[in-house]
């Protein structure tokens, strides 16, 4: 195997397992914080049309990408005025927010299908050398110095300790004084950013045009993401780059001479998060504690305030 | 004595939630360097009360002044930066967090950096609570949670620290330990305001008394000069019976356990140990013992929720249903009422009537259910209970502890049962609904069921059981009758287990305590 087709698969990697992260991180700060945000699909394709259509319009990615991370937080707060507020049921809402993420975004779309974004730079047109640099974006290692930044965040900071203590027993947070709401609001706005940033990726850098339902699952394997890392950010790392790794499969299957159907390989990032879900319910299923004591106490328990 | 200068002044509080005023004009003072008992049944209105105080409930009326500054804590940080700390009935604990992040969380945040571990470790032992920083709370005893509560507050150097019920989860010995903190803690001048049930307790710790009735002050007085049965009447405002044990009866044997061992469930669980025991008809049998002992695994065992090793290993009336059903069991004549009442006893969310059946079946002839039996059923339960509610109709998570406990009990007895067994029939309860509970057990009794009760709570096993057994390490000690047992010596028996994986007392540790 030449160097440049290993260089051509890492950072193909990367490119297919970007989205998958900038989405999934947000989701792993939702859950810590004891929220379950089904409607991951929904805030990325919601993001991933605005910063389409702000990239259109303005011609610029400066407008494009914080167009697309303020469609999502709109969202993502959306999901937070119905559960938290409203107390709606958070599965419930979650699945609505999918439907009315990937409904409103064709509504909307309908006559933006066939435009094109533009290629979007890659780091030689930085002026970086070599072929990787060809095969990267600047987005990319945003998106790696976010996983390191949340992992600090939420392990070494007050701020993290905070939003795990409110995922972990909000009754007990809100009783030593605590705004539980107002912390998972922010959560909420922060993995609808990271979400619709992450569908942005897919419509302004990977294929840069707009097709209806363009995130085709990537919100739902997101989802699964975060329950294989265990809600820990470098295993989600790890994770995004094994289920990025497939699809690269799937693209790169007759260069390796596989005689696989394209539609058996088009399955395969969803049947290994059908495999990764079932693995990881059975190893937690087991009386394991440390399983046990990994997931927030409270993910998806509806919080009311007594007093 | 305490100083006669006011730390805490309160006056004419009011706090009115729908339908109810939980606090309505209340007025007292707490001086510097008191143990100031604020004594009431559940629903007088002490949880809101101190809640105020904390700065988590908003009052509609009234002011209260710290120190003579006015003090109106919108905010519990803000309570907790003027000096007044609380420890919680239900700790405010993380379980996946670790010891030093749990104070960390109840700390501002200037005071929670740095060598935030070494003050832990040097408060901990200035006042002989001692916790390792590092550890999960997930994996401490109840007693070590409340240190963690306790050091939390003491951190901050309170002026004032409020404790709600803060015995309730604790062995004799863990008890006697934290009343000799908190005598440190009143002799160096901080004041305490102690809110319990426990009468006996509050007459041997506390100076002074506030009592609240229905939201109101009705009483103060000295505890040490008051009897723990005069105390109760002021409380209830009404004449107070204690209950009365039934005499020793000699009926035939109606529960039978024999060798039952069986292995630990899950990585915390406890393994029983053959443990054997047998309860005649008119007998309260008592298992005394320390949360996680065994407990819950004996629990399960007698009711059918986890089958026994053997269909021998649980008798009931000569019958074996060592390996039937809760259903099966109950159809033999035993009733169950397990520890937890909002989710294993009653569904929180059903309605009373719907609560009702969870236990018995009302079937017409036509195998429907018959609806007007079971209200008919409801209503007696509350009438005969004393169960104040709004309304059959209304959701058992509505009730108030007590008050969903005597429902419960209640709902168990009317089922006429041959075999009764209670785990923690008071636990959480207030005075008067205790005794009512109580009561029925006894009540049951007479009538020759037999009945065992599992309690942690010593003075009511030595108040109700005919004879009683410790629970430690899921092994059961023998049994002797009441008359030759003490409460501390059983104290000695059940105390020093409380770890997850209790070691098994040595035989001749549960011997001592038995015959002290």
């Amino acid at each position: 195997m030449s160097m440049d087709l290993i260089v051509g698969i890492l950072a193909g990697l990367l490119v297919a397992a970007t989205p998958l992260i900038l989405a999934a991180l947000g989701e792993l700060v939702v859950e810590k914080s004891g929220v379950l945000n089904l409607g991951v699909e929904g805030m990325m394709v919601i993001g991933a049309f605005a910063g389409f259509a702000a990239k259109v319009l303005t011609g610029s990615y400066l407008l494009a990408f914080p167009a697309a991370i303020f469609a999502g937080m709109l969202m993502g707060l959306l999901f937070g005025l119905l559960t938290q507020i409203l107390l709606s049921n958070q599965v419930a809402s979650g699945l609505a927010l999918t439907l009315f993420g990937l409904g409103l975004s064709a509504l909307f779309g309908a006559g933006w299908t066939g435009l094109t974004a533009g290629a979007f730079p890659r780091l030689n047109a930085l002026g970086l050398p070599g072929s990787l640099a060809a095969g990267l974006d600047v987005l990319i290692l945003l998106t790696l110095a976010l996983v390191v930044a949340t992992q600090y965040v939420l392990t070494r900071t007050r701020t993290g300790l905070i939003l795990r203590a409110v995922g972990e027993n909000h009754d007990a947070a809100h009783a030593i004084g605590y705004p539980v709401v107002a912390v998972r609001m922010l959560a909420l706005a922060f993995g609808g950013g990271m979400a619709g940033l992450g569908g942005a990726y897919l419509s302004l850098v990977q294929t840069p045009f707009w097709v209806e339902r363009m995130t085709a699952g990537r919100g739902w394997i997101a989802l699964a993401l975060v329950v294989f890392s265990a809600w820990r950010p470098f295993r989600l790392l790890a994770g995004a780059l094994l289920f990025g790794g497939i699809t690269i499969l799937q693209l790169h299957s007759q260069g390796f001479g596989l005689k696989v159907d394209a539609q058996v390989l088009a399955m395969l990032p969803y049947l290994a998060t059908l495999a990764v879900l079932v693995f990881m319910s059975r190893s937690r299923g087991a009386g394991n504690a440390a399983g046990r004591l990994r997931a927030p106490q409270s993910l998806g328990k509806v919080f009311t305030s007594t007093t | 004595m305490p100083s006669a200068s006011p730390l805490l002044v309160i006056d004419g509080l009011s706090k009115s939630y729908p339908g109810v005023k939980a606090v309505d004009d209340v007025s007292f003072s707490v001086v510097g360097g008191e143990i100031h008992a604020l004594l009431g049944e559940n629903g007088a209105g002490k949880s809101t009360l101190v809640k105020m105080v904390y700065g988590l409930v908003a009052p509609d009326q009234g002011a209260m002044s710290l120190d003579g500054a006015p003090f109106q804590p919108r905010r519990p940080a803000e309570a907790r930066a003027r000096g007044v700390g609380m420890v919680f009935q239900h700790f405010s604990l993380f379980d996946a967090l670790s010891v030093e992040e749990n104070v960390a969380l109840g700390l501002p945040q200037a005071m929670a950096t740095g060598d935030l571990a070494t003050r832990i470790t040097r408060v901990s032992r200035d006042y002989g609570l001692e916790i390792d920083p590092a550890r999960l709370v997930g994996e401490l005893s109840v007693g070590e949670r409340q240190r963690i509560e306790i050091v939390r507050c003491l951190l901050q150097n309170p002026r004032l620290v409020i404790m709600d019920e803060p015995t309730s989860v604790l062995t004799p010995q863990e008890a006697a330990d934290l009343f000799a903190t908190l005598r440190q803690l009143r002799d160096q001048g901080c004041s305490i305001l102690y809110i319990s049930h426990k009468l006996e307790e509050i007459r041997a710790l506390c100076q002074r008394a506030t009592i609240l009735r229905g939201g109101r002050v009705v009483g103060s007085c000295d505890p040490r000069h008051e009897t723990a049965r005069g105390l109760a009447e002021m409380m209830l405002g009404a004449t107070f019976t204690l209950p009365q044990r039934p005499e020793r009866t000699d009926g035939a044997v109606r529960l039978q356990v024999v060798g039952l061992t069986l292995p630990a469930v899950s990585l915390f669980g406890v393994a029983l140990a053959d443990i054997n025991f047998s309860v005649c008809g008119g007998e309260i049998f008592g298992i005394a013992g320390v949360a996680g002992n065994g407990q819950n695994e004996l629990m399960d065992v007698l009711t059918g929720e986890r089958s026994g090793p053997t269909n021998d290993a649980v008798v009931v009336d000569a019958l074996a249903v060592g390996r039937a059903g809760p259903h099966e069991r109950r159809a033999r004549g035993m009733a169950f009422v397990p520890e937890e009442r909002a989710g294993h006893s009653a569904v929180p969310g059903l309605s009373l009537v719907e609560n009702v059946l969870l236990s018995e079946r009302f079937s017409s002839r036509s195998g429907m259910i018959d609806w007007r039996a079971v209200r008919a059923r409801a209503n007696q339960i509350v009438a005969a209970f004393d169960v104040r509610t709004v309304g059959i109709d209304h959701v058992a998570r509505s009730l108030s502890g007590g008050n969903l406990q005597k429902f419960v009990v209640g709902r168990e007895l009317l089922t006429k049962p041959g075999v009764l067994i209670v785990n923690q029939p008071t636990w959480g309860v207030d005075a008067g609904a205790a005794s009512a509970i109580q009561s029925a057990l006894l009540e049951l009794a007479r009538t020759g069921a037999a009945v065992v009760v599992i309690s942690q709570d010593l003075d009511e096993l030595f108040q109700i059981a005919t004879r009683l057994a410790v629970i430690a390490g899921g092994r059961l000690s023998p049994a002797r009758p009441i008359a030759e047992l003490t409460i501390e010596g059983i104290g000695q028996a059940m105390g020093g287990h409380h770890h997850a994986h209790p070691p098994a007392p040595p035989a001749d540790a549960v011997e001592r305590g038995i015959n002290a």
